[in-house]
């Protein structure tokens, strides 16, 4: 698009972000919610819609829901409403969505994206989080002519998180979901896969010219499958509505689809006109009232959220870098893991590096997620101790590390085992000095002569034939006393 | 309020009816002379009424997350008119891609 | 062992089976040679929808080896018929519909486990109204039922069957469901004992959804104790449904021993009309009178918005139906017929399917839920709703602990006269308020006018069916043969 259509029109982006729970059974019936299972394996009356069955809610799909939105700021409500929403859809057993309409569980909350000059924190507001159930999947593709319908996925629970049209770009609506998923990562509401479709993204994108306080109409994209495709498709679907003002023409409410191999916003075909979802309140449930009590020791027992925890570690580890902080607290599991080391171990820094290191070299080629590491926190923290104490030698414990990773054996085990122990004893460093000097008699007699430059070389022999395993601090003061003149 | 021919024509669309233009006049007929007698309830005075609350259920009932589920006495293959390897199949949708689809 | 006395209720009948002086395979035979005698299959009143003898023979053989148990269970042996949109394992579950014709559930509602839990042998589901959408049983798919009192006349609706089965010695326990009056109005039709309980009061898993907010499942009886009895092994709390009450079910069967000393009935005059039928107007009135007689105060009362219930009713139950008969579209189960693509499927499958009726509760409801009409319906007619609610709630508040009206303004009509939908609709006129309400109801035969049974029935108060029963049991032994002449 031209500098000139961007300066004169500006972008105004809302998002709706879907989020499945990770609760084990389903939000209006006991089947299990487990991924990759045979198809209508978990099924049930109830998510079968058959005639006569009714839902019942899942309390732990509650709490999750309420734990989310007080993560996000939301004023959690005491009483809410579910609501029918009725369409036809292979997918969507009864006939209706079991969801929630004009009373929310939650609304009014805030997620901050950044902060400007003057420090203060630039925020996109959340509209409201309710609670929902998925619809199962059609596939269109996989035998001619029919679509097949599994129902495994109908009825598990989603939030729904609508934010306030308040972003003003592409950049600024990554940046929104980048920082929303982070806070439920840290809340451990769910798996947050886009890939998997635990966490999915609709966006709706006007554009008006700037200083224009009216919204022009919007459009709604669908089918986004990573937050770089929102991006892209914000900015291909804005630069559209822009050439259609400019021409004199008029934004058309339409649904469109992202098409990634394209890489173009395309009008969804459909002959359907606007839904008439005929919303009412959901007569087989009755409010839902939560306790104010309940609600507030949710809120009590919400984990250090992601800003809280970086500008904490900024004040407490002041050794780290911002870098260091932002990759320690990209995810929940790392700030614990790396905080439970540093505790332990007492050098934060040393911490830091090992973890920002070695440890997540070993999580993307063994494919192990920081919460199941083989490496327990406090025994990463023994193997530290063991190198700051001299125990053995920074070589020896990269060994001891790659062996823990494979048995989670303890630090002190392993290196006893495999003998990586320092050796500090004269007798042993002195014999090894000697059998050096026999192998290289030509060195050893010009070091013995007084070319105190070879004895890094000498140290070096020594080393490689005590398998790392030598003290290099007593050895260069044994080396010392045999040079200059000495035997 | 009038029910005219179209409107019934919307409505049965709305609710996957089919039904042939005599019928839906018909119908027109008949849901005027029913909802004819629902005027006067726009008649009565209902401020201050809230939200019916439900008599006897105090607030929804939570249940536990976990299983199991209710059983089937019989399989879906012999209730479920056509299926394939455990999948339900349907006609395929003439415009598959409808926004409604969950993706 | 002996044959079966015809006159045995239900709770005699299972103690004859426990003490082993009667069979259980016994009791089934004598159903179905009741059923067989006044032809209550399709040919004959048509009250039967699915039957299996055999089966029903094999669950008595199993309530016979029950019978020497150490605490042998209430129902043992009883013979019972289900209405047919009540979920069953065996036998069909219609719904009185094309669309699930033939259909067997793979589930038991929890009022059938219960039953079945109790010892009871279902012997048949019943014809109904399709859907529970109708006042007559002529909206089945499967033909009309007919009434055994006088088969030119309708037996009421939806429940007509269940009603029938009972009214006609087939079993002396049926089950019902009541949307609007559809267990009471046919059982003041039949000439037998029909209970809605309060709603929340039976567990509707299992109870094919018609108007979820104003379904219940209710009992009919050949007798007040029947029902009682049954009542009784139905009630309570269940986890699979959410509107289902906690609540503890006091037994309904020791309410024959209370008295009517010190209650106080309420008589509302919106239900007793200047053109009430006199004959039925009489009948009530006596009843009346025999309540005074055994130790009851009446006061008349009043509950003023009792006018506005029919049209609330006819806008919420058929919005709440089109929302749950959407399932119905030949995907998962039921007829299918295929059409052009997947939209021509649910249109030839919904418009094959569903009769007449519910074509047309579906269109009413769709229209009052539609955009532009949610307020000026829909959501009126719950504030409406509210306001009858009020009433009642004002009429306990002052001192009354039942009210007694008749069941329904006039006697069983005659088959197809009534075509006229909205005439139609004011069968319900006296019962529908309960079921706006939610408030447990009764209705028990006061005697016949013309030749056809009338109803009296009794309302109380949330969860106070045991009310209900001490001045229904009363009632019925202060009439005695009166009930039915």
């Amino acid at each position: 698009m031209t500098p000139t259509l961007a300066g004169r029109y500006e972008m105004v982006v809302g998002l709706e972000v879907h989020v499945q729970l990770n609760t084990r059974t389903k939000a209006f019936c006991g089947c299990s919610t487990n991924f990759g299972a045979p198809p209508n394996a978990n099924t049930c009356p109830v998510c079968l819609a058959l005639p006569g069955a009714l839902p019942v809610l899942n309390a732990h799909a509650t709490e999750l829901a309420v734990r989310a939105a007080l993560a996000l700021g939301c004023t959690v409500h005491t009483t809410s409403v579910f609501a029918r929403k009725n369409y036809f859809y292979p997918d969507l057993p009864k006939g209706y969505q079991i969801s929630q309409f004009d009373k929310p569980v939650a609304t009014g909350g805030r997620v901050r994206i950044g902060t400007r000059a003057d420090g203060s924190p630039i925020e996109i507001g959340v509209t409201r989080l309710h609670m929902e159930e998925d619809a199962g999947k059609s596939i269109h593709d996989r035998f001619a002519g029919v679509t097949a319908v599994d129902l495994n996925r109908a009825g598990v629970p989603l939030i729904e998180i609508v934010s306030e049209p308040d972003m003003r770009s592409a950049e600024e609506a990554g940046a929104y979901l980048r920082a929303l998923r982070q806070i439920l990562d840290y809340v451990r509401v769910s798996d947050l896969s886009m890939e998997e479709g635990s966490l999915r993204v609709d966006a709706n994108v006007s554009a008006r010219l700037r200083g224009e306080m009216a919204l022009g109409t919007k459009t709604e994209i669908k089918n986004l499958n990573s937050f770089s495709f929102v991006e892209r498709a914000l900015d291909a679907e804005f630069a559209r509505q822009c050439a259609v003002l400019e021409r004199g023409g008029v934004v058309e409410q339409q649904t469109m689809l992202w098409d990634a191999g394209a890489g173009v916003v395309r009008p969804a075909r459909t002959k359907e006109g606007s839904h008439d979802y005929r919303y009412f309140p959901e007569p087989d449930l009755p409010p839902l009232v939560l306790d104010r009590e309940v609600i507030d020791a949710i809120e009590r027992a919400l984990p250090e959220l992601p800003d809280a925890r970086r500008a904490r570690y900024r004040k407490l580890y002041s050794d780290l870098t911002d870098y260091d902080v932002g990759v320690l607290t990209a995810g929940v599991g790392l700030g614990d893991y790396f905080e439970h080391v540093a505790r332990a171990h007492g050098d934060a820094k040393t911490a830091a590096n090992w973890i920002l290191g070695e440890v997540l070299a070993v999580l993307k080629t063994t494919g192990q997620t920081i919460d199941h590491f083989t490496v327990r926190p406090a025994d990463l923290a023994a193997l530290l101790d063991l190198v700051r104490d001299g125990t053995i030698s920074r070589t020896a414990a990269k060994q001891v590390f790659g062996t823990m990773v494979k048995t989670g054996d303890p630090p002190a085990s392993i290196a006893e085992r495999e003998g990586l122990f320092k050796v500090t004893d004269d007798a042993s460093l002195s014999t090894w000095i000697d059998e050096v000097c026999a192998e290289h008699p030509n060195e050893a007699e010009r070091f013995r002569a007084g070319e105190r430059r070879l004895q890094g070389v000498i140290v070096g022999y020594v080393m490689k034939k005590s398998g790392g395993r030598a003290d290099p601090a007593r050895l260069n003061q044994l080396l010392a006393g045999r040079t200059g003149g000495g035997t | 309020m009038s029910v005219s021919i179209d409107d019934v024509r919307h409505i049965a669309a709305l609710a996957r009816l089919g039904i042939d233009d005599d019928r839906a006049r018909a119908f027109a007929e008949e849901l005027n002379s029913i909802l004819v007698h629902m005027e006067r309830l726009g008649r009565v005075d209902t401020r201050g009424v809230d939200d019916p609350a439900v008599d006897g259920v105090a607030g929804l009932p939570l249940r536990a997350d976990e299983g199991p589920p209710a059983p089937l006495a019989r399989a879906i293959g012999e209730f479920a008119p056509r299926t394939r390897d455990g999948f339900f199949l349907v006609p395929r949708l003439s415009t598959h891609e409808d926004p409604e689809a969950s993706s | 062992m002996s044959a079966v006395p015809a006159d045995l209720a239900a709770g005699e009948l299972r103690d004859a089976i426990v003490a082993r002086s009667l069979s259980a395979r016994a009791a089934v035979d004598a159903a179905f040679v009741a059923a067989d005698a006044v032809r209550a299959d399709r040919d004959g009143l048509n009250l039967i929808l699915s039957s299996d003898r055999a089966d029903a023979r094999r669950q008595a053989g199993d309530a016979d080896d029950r019978a020497t148990e150490a605490s042998p269970p209430p129902l043992l042996g009883v013979p019972v018929v289900v209405k047919d949109n009540i979920a069953t394992t065996t036998l069909t579950t219609s719904c009185g519909s094309r669309i699930l014709e033939g259909y067997v559930s793979p589930y038991d509602a929890t009022a059938v486990e219960r039953l079945r839990a109790a010892g009871a042998v279902v012997v048949a589901k019943s014809n109904m109204d399709e859907f529970a959408m109708g006042s007559s049983t002529e909206n089945s798919a499967f033909g009309p039922a007919r009434n055994p009192v006088a088969p030119d006349y309708v037996p009421g609706g939806s429940s007509g069957g269940s009603a029938g089965c009972v009214a006609a010695g087939i079993v002396r326990i049926a089950l019902g469901s009541e949307t609007g009056g559809s267990v009471r109005q046919p059982a003041a039709f039949c000439g037998v004992v029909g209970v809605k309980p309060t709603y929340g009061r039976v567990s509707r898993y299992g109870l094919v959804a018609f108007a979820s907010s104003l379904d219940q499942i209710g009992v009919f009886g050949r007798n007040v104790d029947d029902a009682a009895l049954a009542l009784e092994v139905i009630a309570g709390a269940d986890p699979r449904d959410s509107t289902a009450a906690e609540r503890l079910v006091p037994s309904y069967r020791q309410a024959a021993r209370g008295a009517l000393t010190g209650i106080v009935v309420g008589r509302p005059k919106e239900y007793f009309p200047e053109d009430l039928d006199p004959r039925i107007g009489a009948l009530c009135d006596a009843a009346i009178d025999h309540l005074r007689e055994l130790g009851a105060e009446v006061r008349d009362v009043s509950l003023p918005h009792s006018d506005l219930a029919v049209p609330t009713y006819y806008i919420l139950a058929p919005a709440e139906a089109s929302s749950n008969l959407a399932r119905f579209d030949g995907a998962r189960y039921g007829l299918r017929i295929e059409g052009d693509g997947l939209r021509g499927m649910y249109e030839a499958t919904r418009s094959r399917g569903f009769g007449r009726e519910v074509t047309r509760r579906i269109l009413l409801g769709t229209y009052v839920l539609s955009a532009g009409y949610y307020d000026a319906y829909y959501r009126k007619a719950q504030q409406v709703r509210a306001l009858i609610r009020r009433d009642f709630t004002n009429v306990f508040a002052q001192g009354v602990h039942l009210l007694f009206t008749p069941t329904t303004p006039t006697t069983a009509f005659k088959l197809g006269a009534k075509s006229d939908p909205y005439d139609m609709y004011l069968s319900d006129i006296f019962t529908c308020t309960a079921n706006l309400a939610g408030l447990p109801a009764m209705s028990l035969p006061i005697g016949r006018a013309g030749g056809l049974p009338v109803g009296g029935q009794f309302l109380a108060a949330h969860f106070d069916e045991r009310q209900m029963f001490v001045a229904a049991f009363a009632l019925e032994r202060a009439l005695g043969a009166g009930a039915h002449r």
